[in-house]
């Protein structure tokens, strides 16, 4: 399959790349990995008019743990650079149990994490690891940076809430209240493939406490599946098999579901409530046996 | 050269902007103008004649298009030529050295690890990337490294049994 | 004195293949790679929608995109009388569509340009006003009273059956019934399926007016089919056609039939005089080529308590799409169902088929399969399982029961083949050795304890590869037997061409072993070259696992033929008569003194220098090869599972093959070809199908959707190897390309569905996918898989 005809800039700082987006008034795309965009245009469900390749842009390939343990990843760092990073995986446990499961490892080379956010797929495993972790995405337009929070910017399925002129240039995780741990499961039936149900969760833990919780889902509804509010039924307490049953029921209640061709919706939302168990059962367990 | 298919175009159609890029092939500079929407794939298929990159769907998930882009595997039909510009490209006929085979490509014949041979040059590029990073792997490391790519003939079981042959043969070669 | 076998790369020598030396480069020479002066790129227009009046096309705007030479209809096709073509089940398919689309991917319009980003370009300028109709995606949908006929373009054509069918024996198999102890029964759908190579179907049409000759490079499993289709269709005269199939990216039945897009290249080469190239895209291939399967199985065992099987019933409701295009010999309207149970010393039997037209592809391509076999085979072992089941008799010693003995060859089975040659018992027992059987049911009972569901299943089948005798196998009249042609040059090098088509096979290594192994010549001076019809002699091309069995018995006939003349140039050469003349590998020395000898390539060299007077130089020749029957191989896998009672998620913890295709030409070859069929196999039963919604769109349509696995999923293989000589093939061999997907579905089926026995589920329908596994463990009922796949909140 071959794209449609497009105009094609790769301008050398995100200034001019933010000029070109405001000069081609909501025409232009933001080319980074082009792991899902490409494909889109090849297919041509996906025909912009113009291009704006950032892989050239200096600086934007980079992640890194800052001192209060929050996280900043670049526009360009790729799904392999989280994948391979002890650092990351210390800091935040679920980004480095769901890098190995975004699509397969050549994709992951050239596959960008904010690229991912953006795309707002409600497949998508960033956007709902962002979404657990209550991350938020640096824009930057002509008139300078804001940070949206992750809740204000996936607003649909395919939808965020960037402006046409501007571009995501940073994904912030925020500095852990404690110690981070978490997990990321997703059930796909080969590597690759479309999430049938994918759970993120993130724990941040006083001692044995709780002292913040977030979960949110892919593949589970129209768009990512924000239940941090069901998940902060654990916030000051301890794990126990009862409150852990509890929260996966109400984490697989707020799901919404399709029946299609991977299951019927009652399916899906039993896989949430397993995975959702099975994630705070194992954080539980290894809890137990630290201590 | 030309923007697309330079067998039948002498130039790219009146109007139809093309760029000149500059990207290095298997060692060689090459200097080519292309119109932005040519697949990277398209481009060393039919500009550079380097048919050994293959394509085998439109989706990014067969990987029979895979080469090395600055030593990291990619997928070269989810890639724009114009992308390459100033970058440094590896496809499977810069495996081989002018008298000898790369162990990888031994490796595959001496397993067996091809049949129709459609996605091999993928996945002894995906293999190289693995090999580059690990001399060592394990039978399911390899697998992992080669989840990317798609066969239908052969089972996966000699294609990893031939990734680990050229390992040995190049930990040897290395001591 | 005689040379070594192996050595030479003769007869079970696991010799590294020819063919890589390109491959591995990335110096193969698929359609693809190929480019013409002047060449012209064609992309198709395919229908939106799956069943629909077409009221309009427009395609000025298409015209009016710079770089588009050429746009086609189906009203322009027409006009040369090409908008319909023959099928190779005596039916009739659009070429492009005039009238009506009838399934999602139907050819609307070809446009021809300088380039194909340009012909896609203009492909989407085209306007087509459709009005829909009503869309049928099952038989029973077709079948119903009052249901739209799809097919109204054909005459007595008053609803939506294609065929009734009947074989067996009826009245001996009622009579097995009223005799039973015990009936059981199955019933299941072996979904649809499609091949997917890694490479899709292509095609570059050259015509030359100049010369008159049209050259057609194209994605082709059998070139000399295409050669006579194409003289029939295009009125072309068959000599100035010529079909070159170079490197094929994979086929497995994909690239059997003749499709749409070969004809509108061959028409648009006619008429632009440039040569035009067509390559599909994925979806292209994957929504309208030749897809397998889609039959509803439905039958009954009669069984003695004992454990003895008396008689089946078996019927079949086949789904065939728009056009019954089945790629099967002519005589048998569901392929070699009939095949079901040749393994098993059943006393009666009797198979009803019947087939409908549906809103989906056309296809019914031998997938890895010996037209139909997969599916005769899966419900074969499901209904073994089953019965076993019913019975309270063990998996493995139902079977052993009733297998057929080493001593009961020649045996004729129930629907009238004869098997000849086979040590099932043997594959069995090795097989259960090595899964470990013997300690299962404890280990399967202490995993249950702990909440895991633990299951083995069994699959074990003969099957008849090789098609075929003349006296029963035709395609389109023409019958199926192959040939090969052998030419020894003076210095004893030979190149020798056959009618298969090699796609990964490894023709040109494994020809050239048989006739080192006839001839002593080394594998290694022996050329093989297929596929260009111009120079290759007839064939019926590689599908259905029959290249080993017919061309390569054509090939060791050839090469006996030479042996044979070289034989009395040896005579003459040492001076005495032929009769006093022996042969060992590679060489002819005289019976009083083995010392005293010529080599085949000194005759070779005599052949052109030193011939006795009268005989005609050189040394070559001919042989076409009618087999006098079928080749049985046997097969018996074993396959392990656990499955996840929480998520439905099954994981293969070990798969046993045990395969005897007779004398293995190529060991190392014939093991590839068991692996890649397990993994067709794995595929299938977990995750490959293709299904459709209610308005017929094809869910399948592209590698997101249509899932195939990858290394990371695939099991690993234990093989194991028995080997009974075919009686009746030169060299013993028996076909094997498609053992291991006609018989391994049922295995891992089976496994799974013994992992859920104790909760009363008797069938899942593949792909077992987790969401159908848990479905079944949670309601202990059956799963169909039937479409049109629900979809909704």
């Amino acid at each position: 399959m071959y794209p449609s005809r497009f105009g094609y800039e790769s301008p050398k700082t995100v200034e001019e790349a933010v000029a070109l987006l405001d000069a081609h008034a909501g025409e232009a795309k933001v080319l980074a990995g082009g792991q899902s965009l490409v494909p889109m245009m090849r297919l041509r469900f996906a025909a912009p008019e113009m291009i704006v390749d950032i892989n050239g842009i200096e600086g934007l390939r980079y992640h890194r743990v800052e001192k209060d343990g929050s996280i900043r990843i670049g526009a360009l760092c790729r799904h392999e650079d989280l994948e391979a990073d002890d650092a990351v995986a210390k800091a935040v446990p679920t980004i480095a149990a769901a890098a190995p499961l975004v699509a397969d490892p050549i994709v992951r080379t050239r596959g960008t994490f904010v690229g991912s956010v953006c795309h707002a797929d409600p497949q998508g495993d960033w956007a709902a690891t962002m979404t657990a972790l209550g991350g938020h995405i640096v824009a930057q337009g002509p008139k300078g940076k804001r940070d949206i929070p992750i809740a204000d910017f996936v607003i649909g399925p395919f939808q965020n809430t960037l402006a046409f002129n501007e571009i995501a240039v940073e994904a912030v995780i925020p500095a852990p209240k404690g110690v981070r741990v978490g997990n990321y499961l997703k059930l796909e039936r080969r590597v690759g493939d479309f999430a049938t149900a994918s759970v993120a969760v993130s724990l941040d833990m006083v001692g044995d406490t709780v002292a913040d919780a977030g979960i949110a889902l892919a593949g589970v509804g129209g768009r990512t599946i924000n239940a941090n509010a069901e998940a902060s039924a654990l916030i000051g307490k301890k794990l126990t098999a009862e409150n852990i049953a509890s929260v996966a029921a109400a984490v697989a209640a707020a799901a919404e579901p399709r029946t299609d061709h991977r299951g019927s919706a009652d399916y899906k939302r039993q896989i949430v409530k397993t995975f959702v168990e099975r994630i705070l059962l194992g954080l539980l367990n290894s809890s137990q046996k630290a201590a | 050269m030309t923007s697309l298919y330079d067998e039948v175009q002498a130039a790219p159609g009146e109007g139809v902007p093309t760029r000149r890029v500059t990207i290095k092939v298997n060692g060689d500079d090459r200097t080519v103008d292309v119109e932005p929407r040519l697949l990277l794939a398209h481009l060393l298929r039919q500009g550079l004649k380097l048919t050994g990159t293959h394509t085998g769907c439109d989706t990014s998930n067969c990987g029979a298009c895979t080469i090395l882009f600055d030593g990291r595997p990619i997928k070269s039909c989810t890639m724009l030529a114009v992308q390459a510009d100033g970058h440094s490209l590896e496809t499977v006929e810069g495996l081989a050295s002018a008298s000898e085979l790369h162990p990888i490509q031994e490796g595959f014949k001496e397993e067996h690890g091809l049949h129709c041979g459609f996605c091999t040059p993928g996945m002894m590029l995906a293999a190289k990337a693995l090999l580059d990073k690990n001399d060592n792997p394990t039978e399911d490391e390899v697998r992992w490294a080669l989840s990317g790519n798609l066969c239908r003939c052969t089972g996966y079981q000699n294609i990893v049994k031939s990734v680990l042959w050229a390992a040995e043969k190049m930990r040897a070669e290395a001591k | 004195m005689a040379l070594d076998e192996i050595k030479i790369g003769g007869l079970g020598a696991s010799r590294r293949r020819v063919e890589d030396n390109r491959f591995i480069r990335g110096k193969g020479n698929y359609v693809d790679d190929i480019v013409l002066p002047g060449m012209l790129h064609m992309e198709l227009l395919r229908s939106p929608v799956a069943h629909a009046r077409i009221k309009s096309i427009d395609v000025s705007k298409a015209y009016e995109i710079p770089g588009v030479r050429l746009v086609l209809t189906g009203e322009m096709m027409a006009a040369r009388n090409l908008a319909w073509m023959p099928t190779l089940s005596y039916d009739t398919q659009a070429v492009l569509a005039t009238d009506k689309v009838r399934f999602q991917g139907q050819e609307v319009a070809a446009v021809i340009a300088d380039d194909p980003y340009i012909a896609k370009d203009a492909c989407q300028a085209i306007v087509v006003e459709y009005e829909q109709l009503p869309v049928i995606v099952n038989p029973f949908q077709a079948m119903e009273a009052g249901s739209e006929v799809i097919r109204d373009d054909k005459e007595n054509q008053p609803g939506n059956k294609v065929f009734d069918w009947e074989i067996g024996d009826k009245a001996a198999t009622d009579k097995a019934f009223a005799e039973a102890d015990v009936i059981s029964k199955m019933e299941l759908h072996y979904p649809r399926s499609h091949p997917s190579p890694m490479e899709t179907c292509g095609s570059i049409a050259d015509f030359n007016r100049a010369t008159g000759k049209l050259t057609v490079y194209m994605t082709s499993q059998a070139p000399h089919i295409v050669r006579a289709a194409v003289a029939m269709v295009a009125e072309l005269p068959e000599h100035m056609i010529r079909i070159v199939s170079p490197d094929l990216g994979g086929g497995f039945g994909n690239k059997v039939p003749i499709y749409p897009g070969y004809v509108v290249s061959i028409l648009a080469s006619i008429l632009t005089e440039r040569p035009v190239k067509w390559i599909e895209d994925k979806t292209g291939n994957l929504i309208s080529t030749g897809f397998g399967r889609d039959v509803y199985l439905q039958g009954e065992m009669a069984l003695r308590k004992d454990g003895k099987m008396l008689g089946m019933r078996m019927k079949t409701i086949s789904d065939h799409g728009a056009f019954y295009a089945d790629a099967q010999p002519s005589k048998f309207k569901i392929g070699l169902m009939h095949s079901a149970f040749a393994a098993y010393d059943l006393p009666a039997a009797h198979l009803e088929s019947v087939g409908y037209y549906t809103n989906k592809a056309p296809g019914g391509v031998a997938y890895r399969c010996s037209f139909r076999v997969t599916e005769a085979m899966f419900f074969q072992e499901r209904m073994v399982h089953a019965a076993a089941n019913d019975l309270g008799m063990d998996q493995a010693e139902f079977r052993r029961i009733n297998l057929v003995k080493d001593d009961m060859f020649p045996y004729r089975t129930a629907f009238g083949f004869l098997t000849d040659s086979g040590q099932y018992g043997k594959c069995l027992d090795i097989g259960m050795k090595a899964i470990g059987y013997d300690t299962y049911k404890a280990e399967q009972a202490e995993a249950r304890s702990r909440g895991k569901l633990l299951g083995i299943g069994i699959s074990t089948m003969t099957e008849p590869l090789g098609a075929g005798n003349s006296r029963e196998y035709d395609i389109l009249g023409i019958k199926m037997f192959d040939s090969a042609e052998l030419r020894v040059h003076m210095t004893g090098k030979a190149i020798l061409r056959t009618g298969a088509m090699n796609q990964g096979q490894g023709h040109q290594t494994t020809w050239a072993q048989i006739v080192a192994h006839e001839l002593g010549i080394p594998a290694d001076d022996v050329t093989v070259e297929e596929g260009d019809t111009d120079t290759a002699p007839f064939g019926m091309g590689t599908y259905a696992s029959r290249s080993t069995p017919v061309a390569g018995a054509a090939v060791a006939m050839v090469a006996r033929k030479i042996r044979a003349k070289a034989r009395k140039i040896a005579a003459h050469l040492l001076e005495v008569s032929e009769e006093d003349i022996e042969w060992e590998l590679g060489r002819f020395y005289v019976r009083s003194n083995k010392e005293r000898g010529v080599t085949i390539q000194d005759c070779a060299l005599a052949a052109y220098s030193n011939m006795p007077d009268g005989m005609e130089p050189g040394l070559e020749n001919n042989a076409y090869y009618d087999p006098p029957n079928l080749t049985w191989p046997f097969a018996a896998y074993f396959v392990k599972v656990e499955v996840d009672a929480e998520t439905g998620v099954w994981d293969v913890l070990k798969v046993v093959a045990v395969d005897d295709c007779g004398v293995r030409i190529n060991p190392m070859v014939v093991e590839g070809q068991i692996m890649g069929g397990l993994t067709e196999a794995y595929a299938m039963a977990s995750m490959q199908y293709q299904t459709y919604d209610e308005e017929g769109n094809c869910i399948g349509s592209n590698y997101m959707d249509y899932l195939l696995p990858t290394a990371w999923e695939t099991p690993g293989f234990e093989l194991h190897e028995v080997v009974t000589p075919c009686p009746h093939h030169p060299i013993g061999a028996k076909g094997v390309g498609e053992c291991a997907t006609v018989a391994g579905p049922a295995a891992f089926v089976n496994a799974v569905v013994d992992a859920l026995g104790h909760l009363g589920v008797r069938n899942i329908d593949m792909p077992m996918m987790p969401n159908r596994v848990y479905e079944a463990l949670t309601t202990g009922k059956d799963i169909s898989g039937m479409p049109p796949v629900k979809m909704g909140d």
